[in-house]
């Protein structure tokens, strides 16, 4: 049977409404924001809101620069230290005495379930320290217990007596001299925080909420975190220091960098952090974008874990340094924005050894070297591939397939493994691993904040060196570099440091890198840290001009 | 229905010899591909990142589909994807279709208990989305390509065995069976030889559009990073890695998903045309 | 029609228990000790140890692990998730409604666009209009769709800018749960409406837009075939002749009297449909960064959050079972004279 032609009037009916509707709800949704709430789009989830127990770059974003704060502090922009909770301090003759004159004038936040009943004052530093110095303090094993970047640093030996003589004084005795001090009293694991409530939570047995639900005195205020989807933060309106402009601050958990700048591209967010090197050039083109470029105090490495074998071998070890073919590494993964490394410090740093040569890509001498450790034939292992984008390693996964091919080429055979960010830490930490991509931007400015946390005995123990290594010279040289503050003592010594790294070779290292920070042209008085963070308290959204 | 008629039917179907030809053409491929793909899928050209096709400025003659991330020829790792591919949807039919006809065998000829029995087994599979049951495989077992063959096969089971479960059901009763039956032929030899050739048009079908399921969840593992792991050639996984270059490099994103495409719309169209082919009222969709 | 439903029923028992089985596996066969797994080879502090081993319903034989394990299942306790020490079960409800909003709204897409075209071209058949809705429904039944969304993102919002690239919502606006369906939540709160007025309604719309035109593609085309070949068999009637020759309408006629006919297998199809929506949920979410169960489940892979993969494994395939069950009884009460062979 046919039908009528005219019968199929009705067809077109549907269709056109559908289209007008659709059209109709786009365009009533434009996005309307206003110039008081900034997005930030972080790369990952912080694995905890206690600036104490992480050390990592992405959590230290999400709680250090943002809800804690420290006796002492940066610069913005700079790595000069200044006064923070601390409105003045004194450094004794033997200089093993420092005394800190406490402000009187720092409100904690407050949130759903407490509010603060009084100001900052000394018991918040001394609860905020023993947590983590002291075994038996009741706070000392909730959320694990253990306090890798504190240990690391040494602050456990360092810091011989703690002590408050009255509510807004500290005094604190260390054991031997130490030039780095007060600079570690500024980076992040050192962030006070509120007694009182730590107290409160005690009192209700809910003592893991402390890391949940931080209560600091920054210049923001926590208000919630969904699991790897969004971070909300308020301004702190009782703020000590000058109040930010903004109102309201959300971070935006976008673990691809190329959703990323999709999401700065549609205004989705106004700032993101480490854009993908492949999209660098995209970012210059568009009108309403700003790039900003600087060096990253750096570096990016593959450690090996001396305990296992064979890479309790230093010829092994030497063979796959030898194997790896940086360069190219760079070219593909960095895109040239970056440099080759050969020591464990990034060159910006003061007593970086330019006068060591690089090692270059030798597989031939790669081959004759693991015959020489007994290993004709090779072997085979595991290599875990760093799980998220970081200007040290733009792209973990990749880097591996290229470190799979190469290592083929002298026998060893390649296993590539990855781990969700915060389980690979984890499982890194305590030694789980053959071969690891990780790396490291530095936090204070100071060399041994590269070799003592990253290469140290205590870092075996703390879990922060992840070659596993302890060379008992290496370790003397950067204890005896602490006890003095003369600049060209120290620098000597870590120039040995970095010839007896040289001979060992624990890690590979790859390279430095530049790193970026893409925003909208809106976004004024972002300054870059030289420590790697970023940093929003100054931060202001306005009608672009040249736009 | 003679061999004859169905090629008659079968080429009157314009989709259908599209279908025939895309799988044609991909086969021959897969099979060429170390003959014909330039470079070995692994080889890493240093200071080729990224080139692009040959139809875009900048393109290397050297290289015609351009380069990936790592400096990879792209066009050989799209040949040997559809080796992975067509592998990967072979051993996924094979390995349902004969646990299907088995269990569909069982259940048809049998009835009553073990049909019951054999059901219960098709609810519960059925209860899991094939991604979901690939997640499952996937924690125990861990990430890589048999182990998502296996997810994908197991996923793919229930329809073989509701198939043949179904056209047995009908066969069962007719004249010749009981004939045979009556002949004093086994159980045996009524189900494989008199049964199961009776059988074989809806299972044609079937194992057609098995081959484009398995390919396309197979991809989509691969896709999650659940499947086939890098540096394997496999288009799922090529694509995932190629996320992060959508903005700058669209091609690298593009051509492993259309490769996708193509192949499991030619097992489609190719699954419509026998099934209109061998028997015009099997209608699935 | 009882004897049906109850022997339906006695169907659901088995198969619940296998599903219950299977999840009840998946800690049990990984190879190694799990506990070790997620403590790590040097964090085996034995206390710890054993109260990890309690936790995941380790401590005994495994032959009496089931039974308990089986009851705390049945009173809603799926055990706790390794990464965010939450209740398996409340992160669950936290993120269905997100999956099931989505879901909905993809089934809503693909049935407004898919049933029309089916109609027109089962009323146009062998025309060029009907060989091209079909071949383009073709190979939307053939779209991997965790490519389709890329390429939707690439031009909706990279390219023009219409849509959002992700997410649920604008991320400066919290809507407490009522329903958990954001575009009902959005109209429902007095305080938000109050404040932000229809502005997080609008934004809600405009992040489900996308995600659900690349989750509805493949239901789309299922539903576009299944609607013309529905069609076509009714149009052959005799009643539809009669109608006709009584001289009703055309619109009416196949209205009336032949898409009301052809709406059983359509709906028994778009029942189908409904279950696969998790596996396009899995990669849809994955795209999108929609914050629903999809989401959650392959994040709780990549971390080897067991408890999560159990509980959410379960959860997911036991909804399913229900929901192939609610088709039967449908499909059943709608067109009675269906045996339970056909379904």
């Amino acid at each position: 049977m046919s039908f009528p032609q005219n019968t199929l009037r009705f067809h077109w009916f549907l269709p056109r409404i559908l289209l007008a509707s659709t059209l109709i709800l786009l365009s009533c949704s434009l996005k309307r924001r206003d110039n008081q709430s900034f997005i930030y789009c972080s790369e990952g989830s912080p694995s905890s809101f206690n600036p104490q127990i992480f050390t990592d770059g992405t959590s230290n974003n999400a709680s250090s620069h943002t809800i804690f704060e420290r006796l002492v502090a940066f610069k913005y922009g700079s790595v000069e230290i200044i006064p923070s909770l601390a409105e003045s301090f004194d450094i004794s003759e033997d200089r093993l005495t420092y005394t800190f004159h406490l402000r009187k004038d720092v409100p904690f936040h407050a949130n759903d379930r407490f509010t603060p009943t009084r100001l900052f004052n000394s018991k918040d530093v001394l609860f905020s320290i023993n947590r983590m110095l002291n075994k038996d303090h009741p706070y000392h094993k909730v959320s694990g217990g253990s306090y890798e970047y504190f240990v690391a640093m040494g602050m456990n030996k360092a810091i011989r007596s703690l002590k408050a003589p009255d509510l807004h004084t500290v005094v604190m005795t260390l054991s031997s001299p130490d030039a780095s001090f007060l600079a570690n009293l500024a980076m992040p694991f050192m962030s006070i925080h509120s007694q009182e409530y730590a107290e409160a939570l005690l009192k209700n047995k809910e003592q893991e909420r402390i890391d949940q639900y931080p209560i600091g005195t920054g210049p923001f205020v926590f208000k919630n975190y969904s699991k790897d989807s969004v971070i909300r933060y308020k301004v702190n309106l009782d703020y000590w220091g000058e109040k930010p402009s903004l109102k309201r601050m959300a971070f935006s958990i976008t673990t691809d960098a190329s959703v990323r700048f999709q999401k700065l591209k549609t205004m989705e967010c106004h700032f993101i952090n480490s854009p993908s090197p492949a999209d660098l050039e995209a970012i210059k083109r568009e009108p309403h974008l700003k790039l900003e470029e600087g060096f990253g105090l750096n570096v990016g490495y593959l450690a090996m874990n001396t305990e296992k074998k064979p890479f309790n071998n230093p010829k092994v070890r030497r063979a796959i340094s030898l194997a790896l073919n940086k360069k190219s590494y760079i070219k593909a993964i960095y895109l040239d924005q970056a440099i080759p490394a050969k020591n464990p410090l990034p060159p910006t740093i003061w007593s970086y050894h330019d006068e060591l040569k690089e090692l270059e890509y030798n597989p031939q001498k790669a081959k004759a070297l693991l015959k020489e450790a007994g290993l004709p034939q090779g072997f085979s292992a595991e290599l875990w591939t760093l799980p998220v984008s970081r200007p040290y390693n733009p792209n973990g996964k990749k880097m591996g397939e290229m470190m799979q091919a190469d290592l083929r080429k002298v026998g060893i055979d390649i296993k590539l493994v990855s781990y969700e960010w915060p389980t690979y830490l984890k499982k890194t930490s305590q030694g789980e691993h053959q071969m690891v991509q990780l790396g490291w931007s530095g936090d204070n400015g100071d060399p041994s904040n590269f070799l003592n946390v990253l290469l140290s005995c205590d870092g075996v123990t703390s879990g922060s060196n992840s070659a596993r290594w302890c060379h008992p010279q290496f370790d003397q040289l950067l204890k005896d570099a602490l006890l003095t503050s003369d600049i060209k003592e120290r620098t000597r010594l870590y120039k040995r440091a970095q010839e007896i790294f040289r001979e060992e070779l624990p890690w590979v290292p790859l390279a430095h890198s530049k790193v970026f920070r893409a925003m909208n042209k809106k976004v004024h008085g972002y300054k870059m840290d030289p420590l790697g963070g970023d940093i929003f308290r100054t931060i202001s959204l306005k009608k672009d001009s040249t736009q | 229905m003679t061999f004859k008629i169905f090629i008659l039917q079968f080429s009157k179907n314009k989709g259908a010899l599209i279908g025939f030809l895309i799988v044609a053409i991909a086969c021959v491929l897969a099979l060429l591909s170390p003959i014909i793909a330039p470079h070995p899928p692994h080889e890493i050209f240093e200071n080729a990142f990224r080139l692009p096709p040959f139809f875009s400025e900048g393109a290397h003659d050297h290289f015609f589909l351009g380069t990936d991330d790592v400096g990879r020829d792209t066009l050989s790792r799209l040949l040997y994807g559809a080796r992975v591919s067509l592998f990967v949807g072979f051993l996924v039919v094979t390995l349902s279709a004969s646990v299907g006809i088995f269990l569909g065998l069982l259940a048809g000829y049998f009835g009553g208990r073990v049909d019951w029995f054999i059901m219960r087994i098709v609810d519960m599979l059925m209860a899991f989305p094939s991604i979901l049951l690939a997640i499952v495989a996937v924690s125990i077992m861990g990430p890589g390509l048999i182990n998502t063959i296996f997810a994908v096969a197991i996923v793919a089971c229930p329809q073989f065995i509701r198939i043949v479960r179904a056209s047995v059901q009908s066969e069962v009763k007719k004249e010749y069976v009981l004939a045979a039956r009556s002949f004093g032929a086994t159980h045996l030899r009524l189900m494989l030889k008199e049964i199961l050739p009776n059988c074989m048009a809806p299972l044609i079908v079937q194992i057609s559009l098995g081959f484009s399921d398995g390919i396309l969840n197979a991809a989509a593992l691969g896709f999650l990073g659940l499947g086939a792991q890098p540096p394997t050639p496999e288009w799922g996984t090529m694509l995932a890695d190629a996320r992060a270059f959508i903005v700058s490099d669209p091609w690298l994103v593009t051509l492993p998903g259309l490769c996708i495409l193509a192949i499991v719309l030619g097992f489609n169209l190719l699954g419509d045309g026998l099934r209109d082919a061998l028997d015009p009222k099997l209608q699935r969709h | 029609m009882k004897d049906f439903f109850v022997a339906r029923l006695k169907d659901l028992l088995p198969t619940l228990f296998g599903i219950s089985l299977i999840s009840f596996f998946i800690i049990r066969m990984i190879p190694g000790d799990p506990v070790l797994l997620l403590l790590g080879e040097r964090g085996a502090d034995p206390v710890v140890y054993q109260e990890m081993k309690k936790e995941l319903g380790l401590d005994k034989p495994m032959a009496s692990q089931y039974v308990p394990y089986l009851g705390n299942a049945l009173r809603g306790d799926f055990g706790k998730s390794i990464i965010s020490k939450r209740e398996v079960s409340e992160e669950f409800w936290d993120r269905f409604p997100a999956t099931l909003e989505l879901g909905l709204a993809a089934l809503f897409f693909a049935a407004v666009i898919g049933i029309p075209l089916g109609i027109i071209s089962a009323i146009k058949k062998g025309s060029f209009l009907d060989f091209f809705f079909m071949t383009t429904s073709l190979v939307g039944y053939s779209m991997p769709i965790f490519w389709w969304g890329l390429i939707l993102i690439m031009i909706f919002s990279v390219g023009f800018g219409l849509t959002p690239v992700s997410g649920r919502i604008d991320i400066f606006y919290e809507v407490p749960t009522i329903t958990g369906f954001y575009l009902i939540d959005t109209l429902i709160n007095p305080t938000l409406l109050k404040e932000e007025g229809l502005a997080p309604f609008f934004s809600a719309i405009d992040h489900l837009i996308l995600p659900a035109l690349a989750m509805g593609t493949i239901p789309l085309a299922v539903l576009a075939r299944m609607t013309r070949s529905s069609m076509l068999e009714v149009l052959d009637e005799d009643y539809m002749r009669t109608a006709t020759a009584k001289g009703l309408p055309p619109f009416r006629v196949i209205m009336i009297h032949g898409f009301r006919n052809a709406l059983i297998p359509i709906i028994t199809v778009m029942g189908l449909l409904f279950g696969s929506i998790v596996t396009g949920a899995i990669l849809t979410e994955t795209i999108f960064s929609w914050p629903g169960i999809g989401k959650w489940l392959v994040a709780s892979i990549n971390a080897r959050d067991y408890p999560v993969i159990q509980g959410g494994v379960l959860f997911i395939a036991s909804l399913i079972v229900f929901i192939n069950l609610s088709i039967d009884f449908l499909s059943k009460i709608i067109n009675p004279r269906l045996r339970s062979d056909d379904l």
